[in-house]
């Protein structure tokens, strides 16, 4: 049996804070094998990032360390910051979230590589030049040569992203530590720095340390998971019986939690879709009764106005009086007490969608209905009272309440806005929401600081619920959420739609959630449509190659379904060209 | 593999979210924001030790000689009243008896110049406090306007705020105190019109401020419910950027003092029989070899002022603005706050095993408890993203 490359044992860390220290690591032990992955998974406070860093030397001051982090048979928590220097980027180096700020914008590419080169004595010069384009090239970056001329932003996320494995791998370290490297990538393009990520290793034997939290990056990529939760490890075992057979009942529920993407013959498909069915008629059913009613007092037939109806929408963002269109011919409808998920890349377009409805952005053309009515073109005034039916939920619950007002206050401004109701009754409407989103109402007097995420988030809902709007627009409701959380705040989410009724464009990058919500997806690219139909068509019976590259790319929490899945992902892009 | 798993207590299993919401139900004291404020300000040592000396300067000017300066307090003598000179002037207050006749001396007219500094004392405070609510009220004006309604309507504020950046402040300030001369109300009249100059800073400042809260997803939410222009800036962008008002007020206050010094000196400030403390050194400066007590009481109370003022702003700055503050090991003491010592690093002081602290993008999360259900809202996961 070979030596492991790093070695963690008895890791303790605590933070000091204003308010006393604090334990983020409480004694963990794992050892990462040459040329193996091992994924640490856990929800955010789960000290998997901190205790990583351990072996970096990257903490901030205020932590203090205790146990052996071992590289190689030597303590790194002894090392000298000379030491230290030397370790970092050729023992063991690091690939980060964010691989916009992972690189210096001021720089040219092939100045960061090669100063990755000079700096631990690798190559000097042009030499070092000629390694750093051999690297380029390695991680898949086409012509490299002109290339590596260029700055940061000239390249996309997901070429930055492999910019900065080609730093990490400069020096051929024995370790890479992987810090969530796909979080901020888009689905297709986190595929295939999972593809990279897994032939390098192989190439190159390198231990890799991947922290993560999405379970499907776990099973396309790890040879053997580590469950970490409120600083310790709950589970360690291979990969297959982690996911496939968990024995401790958090990695059980933190499974349970994932939403799913469910492929055509799922057993809890046939339920829904008898569901769907009794909606769709028992709509048709209200709406001719309700043409009768009207036909009697009337005599006209008018039928229900759609909650929301795009015609031949164009949107576009101006910057020095240039307009660049970024959405072109929209055309969806939302019926009444239907869900809607918008479901796109990122630089789509989808979230512009959502601003242009919310009246954050001009239409530049077409026509925006809400209720039957065009937005964009009614007198402020009628704007302002048809703004009443609708509600927001924004993606980042740290951003999406003023700390300055109490909860109480959040929840019922826009009755205030609006002009309704007295101090007393809108108390009491504050109240019955808050008992809606499940929460106390003692969180009337405190502060948005004082709730976690999940608990913001709800909140949020209940804002937007406050004036029972027709239409609810979710922007990425739950994305900046734990696995665990997300699950709770979705479940309430529809059970909150069906009590209430209301239409909902659920905006989303993560199509398992979709699936999970909505009645209709629209799947946008580039601005512009490229399928639209009910949640089963687009999902399960995909036409578009691009809705199916995208299906093709969502890793599930099952390393044989994903592995079967990669293959079959690669076949489709080979077909593809 | 093959012994069995020990029994896990039951709150070790539940998900996240029943964890956080047991916490919140169990949560015995809830903080405002203005608590926590309050808690870190007065946590700062120089902050509250600044204040204490502000108000006590404050007191003593005030009760020494009254508001007339007519000697209505506890110290008879007025302040424009002359006299016999006393041992040429000599301060009393080191000799055997307490205080004595004409603690700080007296001037060349034989004024006791104790009272002079109280008058200058109350002047010049008068004169800062003065500047410092009329720059910032028409600094916040133009920058929240400007801030949030961008266009024209930003481009016309900003060319106004460059024109006023580019004059000279002195000239400017020198033209408003002369015509404040003309008009009643005396000194504060003056201070109101010097702030017409300086409040360019606070525009910008808070202009920037507004720009960045504008892309907040609560300000979003405003607007997406309807709400007035108004109520948005008053009720949400207004009470974020406190904390860059309330500190820039504070050092402008500072500044004000400075400012009038240089505006008595060149005789547009506050003019006899009035005296400020700046009209004090401007008088003797001739007298500072040889009767240096004239120069020396003044600049004292102008040091002590300006630098409590400085200090407490310092401790806003850290209560009010998260992002910026330095807590728990590495909040200043006194001899940092002095620079008479370095930062010293945690290793240092507590003894134990440290890494070295790297300024690169690290993408750590903070550790449990701190990040989304303390009150320690500074150590935001956001506020690390907005930083990088």
């Amino acid at each position: 049996m070979p030596a492991p490359v790093l070695s963690y044992k008895d890791i303790r860390v605590s933070f000091a804070t204003e308010f006393g220290d604090v334990d983020a690591v409480k004694g963990v032990s794992f050892e990462v094998m040459p040329g193996e992955v091992v994924a640490v998974v856990g929800e955010s406070g789960s000290g998997k990032s901190v205790t990583s860093s351990t072996a970096m030397g990257l903490l901030p001051e205020s932590a203090s360390v205790q146990g052996e982090v071992l590289l190689e048979g030597r303590n790194v928590l002894k090392m000298s910051t000379a030491e230290l220097r030397r370790l970092r980027g050729s023992d063991i180096s690091m690939v980060f979230q964010e691989p916009m700020t992972a690189l210096n914008p001021v720089l040219r590419v092939s100045d960061q590589l090669v100063e990755a080169l000079q700096v631990h004595e690798v190559a000097f010069g042009g030499k070092a030049l000629e390694k750093s384009i051999e690297l380029l090239e390695r991680v898949g970056i086409p012509e490299a040569r002109t290339k590596i001329r260029q700055y940061p932003h000239q390249f996309s996320g997901g070429q930055r992203q492999r910019i900065v494995i080609a730093m990490a791998i400069a020096c051929g370290p024995k370790v890479i530590i992987a810090d969530e490297p796909t979080t901020a990538l888009d689905v297709t393009v986190q595929a295939e720095i999972l593809d990279l990520l897994r032939e390098l290793k192989q190439e190159l034997n390198t231990g890799i340390l991947l922290i993560t939290h999405n379970m499907g990056v776990v099973a396309d990529m790890a040879d053997r998971v580590v469950v970490m939760l409120n600083g310790e490890v709950v589970e360690t075992g291979p990969v297959a019986k982690i996911l496939g057979h968990p024995e401790h009942p958090y990695t059980r529920r933190l499974l349970a939690a994932m939403p799913l993407l469910r492929e055509a013959g799922d057993p809890s498909l046939e339920r829904e879709q008898e569901q769907e069915r009794v909606r769709v008629t028992e709509r048709a059913a209200r709406e001719t009764s309700h043409r009768a009613a009207a036909g009697m007092s009337s005599g006209a037939a008018s039928p229900a106005p759609a909650a929301l109806e795009a015609k031949d929408v164009a949107l576009e963002y101006k910057f020095r009086r240039k307009a660049t269109r970024v959405v072109h011919d929209l055309n969806f409808t939302v019926q009444p007490g239907e869900i809607m998920g918008l479901v796109g890349e990122s630089g789509s377009g989808k979230s512009t969608v959502a601003k242009a409805v919310l009246g954050l952005l001009d239409v530049a053309e077409g026509e925006l209905r809400v209720r039957g009515e065009n937005m964009p073109a009614l007198p402020s005034k009628q704007k302002k009272a048809l703004k009443r039916e609708i509600g927001v939920v924004f993606q980042d619950p740290a951003a999406s309440l003023d700390p300055r007002f109490p909860i109480g206050d959040i929840i019922t401004e826009p009755m205030v806005v609006h002009k309704e109701g007295d101090k007393d009754s809108r108390m009491a409407r504050a109240r019955e929401l808050l008992d809606a989103v499940r929460l106390p109402s003692s969180v009337l007097n405190r502060y948005p600081h004082e709730l976690s995420g999940g608990q913001r988030q709800r909140i949020s809902i209940a804002r937007a619920l406050t004036l029972n709007p027709t239409l609810l627009i979710a922007d990425e409701p739950t994305s900046a959420l734990d696995v665990s959380v997300q699950a709770a705040v979705l479940e309430l989410f529809s059970e909150l739609q069906q009590h209430y009724g209301f239409a909902c464009l659920f905006v989303s990058h993560d199509l398992a959630v979709v699936d999970s919500l909505a009645h209709k997806v629209l799947v946008m690219q580039n601005g512009r449509t490229v399928e639209q139909g009910t949640t089963d068509q687009v999902l399960r019976h995909a036409k578009e190659s691009y809705t199916q590259q995208l299906l093709a790319a969502a890793p599930v929490p099952n390393p044989e379904t994903q592995a079967r899945r990669r293959t079959e992902r690669q076949r489709l892009l080979a077909a593809l060209g | 593999m093959s012994q069995p798993t020990p029994p896990i207590p039951p709150e070790d299993v539940r998900s996240a979210a029943e964890v956080e919401d047991a916490k919140l139900a169990s949560a015995q004291r809830s903080y405002s924001q203005g608590q926590l404020v309050r808690k870190r300000f007065f946590a700062h040592k120089p902050a509250v030790v600044s204040m204490a000396v502000l108000v006590f300067i404050i007191l003593l000017s005030v009760s020494s000689i009254g508001f007339s300066g007519q000697g209505t307090g506890w110290w008879s003598k007025s302040f424009s009243a002359t006299g016999l000179t006393v041992d040429g002037g000599r301060p009393t207050m080191f000799n055997a008896a307490f205080l004595g006749e004409h603690p700080f001396g007296q001037d060349s007219i034989g004024r006791d110049y104790f009272a002079m500094v109280m008058r200058g004392t109350q002047q010049s405070l008068l004169v800062a406090l003065g500047v410092a609510l009329s720059s910032t009220f028409l600094g916040v004006l133009v920058g929240a306007l400007a801030g949030y309604f961008r266009g024209w309507i930003e481009a016309v504020l900003m060319r106004i705020t460059d024109v006023v950046i580019v004059v000279p402040l002195l000239a400017l300030a020198a033209v408003f105190g002369a015509y404040a001369q003309g008009l009643p109300g005396g000194t504060l009249t003056l201070a109101l019109f010097i702030g017409l100059a300086t409040w360019t800073g606070t525009a910008r400042l808070v202009r920037a401020e507004i720009l960045s809260l504008r892309e907040k997803e609560y300000v979003a939410a405003a607007i997406a419910m309807g709400a007035h222009p108004a109520r948005i800036i008053l009720k949400h962008m207004l009470p974020n950027s406190i904390g860059v008002i309330v500190v820039n007020a504070t050092f402008a206050i500072a500044a004000a003092i400075l400012l009038e010094t240089t505006l008595s000196y060149l005789g547009f400030g506050v003019q006899p029989p009035e005296t400020s403390l700046g009209a004090l050194i401007q008088d003797n400066q001739n007298a500072f070899t040889t009767r240096p007590w004239l120069f020396w009481f003044p600049g004292l109370f102008i040091i002590a002022i300006a630098l409590s003022v400085n200090f407490i702003g310092d401790g806003l700055r850290d209560a009010i603005d998260p992002r910026q503050k330095r807590s728990g090991a590495n909040r200043p003491g006194w001899r940092t706050a002095f620079g008479l010592l370095g930062r010293a690093t945690a290793e240092e002081r507590s003894g134990k095993q440290v890494s070295e602290l790297s300024g690169g993008p690290t993408q750590m999360q903070p550790p449990a408890g701190m990040t989304d259900h303390g009150p320690d809202f500074g150590h935001d996961p956001t506020d690390e993203k907005r930083d990088s």
